[in-house]
């Protein structure tokens, strides 16, 4: 086995054992926290596959966007409180058998999909460079109108949070 | 079967990603506190574009990262209004329990 596929496990299963402690976690700080590590193992999957523009954009988003509002809000919404409501016992064991149903679906159907894709020439796939050119060429109108998707939700959350909606 | 540069072949990433998506929806079904709900929707997400980008490295193809970097952008979007939505919530019926919150159900 050489170093990369040592890294490949590690980051799996970090990422796998962090998703389930997401769940299974009473506290929700505790499932923010767990999901900050399962986000960098992510990162770290995208490095390895030689996304490095990816990785860093997906370190700046999520661990230092999305993760600071989630603490934001659990924070001011004081649900740091180890009691929480569980859902009833048939409900869960009735959910565990469905997602096991859909998890033995998933695998059983790539099981026998033979994965023979044509190899294209990986080099400088994923790079800042083909990305920012690809970003500023051929996908320049939806690079634009995603800066309007993000001012529509500014407005949206500022006009939400605001005392007396009218 | 295809190796990478790295050598790992691409099932492991369609695996990987197929149980980051199911553990996600378990715990969209078996949570009840809101803010729960879209972590584990965060996740369910994040394991669609580690797919995503696997496919892309796989094939050579560039424009899959780019509908990556556009979902993170819908992503952010996403989680900014719903937790706004989440905070009014909160203030007006003083809960994020998501078996109260049933005005909405028929």
């Amino acid at each position: 086995m050489s170093i990369s596929q040592y890294v490949f496990w590690f980051l799996s299963f970090v990422a796998l054992i962090c998703a389930l402690m997401v769940v299974f976690s009473k506290n929700p700080v505790y499932s923010v926290l767990y999901l900050i590590l399962t986000f960098f193992a992510i990162a770290g999957h995208y490095v390895l596959l030689n996304a490095q523009f990816l990785a860093a954009v997906h370190i700046i988003v999520y661990a230092g966007a999305i993760m600071v509002l989630f603490l934001y809000v659990i924070m001011m919404l004081n649900l740091n409180k180890e009691t929480e409501p569980v859902k009833k016992p048939t409900i869960k064991f009735i959910s565990v058998i469905a997602i096991g149903m859909l998890m033995l679906t998933l695998t059983a159907s790539f099981k026998g999909a033979e994965t023979t894709l044509s190899a294209g020439s990986t080099a400088g796939i994923g790079t800042v460079e083909a990305l920012g050119k690809a970003l500023f060429n051929e996908f320049l109108l939806p690079f634009e109108v995603s800066s309007i998707l993000f001012l529509s939700a500014m407005v949206g959350s500022v006009y939400l949070s605001k005392k007396n909606l009218q | 079967m295809m190796q990478s540069i790295s050598g790992i072949p691409l099932n492991y990433y369609i695996y990987l990603s197929a149980a980051m998506f199911c553990i996600g929806a378990l715990g969209v079904m078996i949570r009840r506190n809101a803010i729960i709900l879209f972590m584990c929707i965060e996740l369910m997400l994040n394991a669609v574009n580690l797919l995503m980008v696997a496919f892309s490295q796989y094939l050579g193809d560039n424009n899959a990262q780019v509908f990556v970097f556009f979902i993170m952008a819908v992503a952010a979007a996403e989680v900014a209004v719903g937790l706004a939505i989440l905070i009014m919530i909160y203030r007006n019926a003083n809960t994020s329990d998501t078996e109260v919150l049933n005005q909405l159900k028929w």
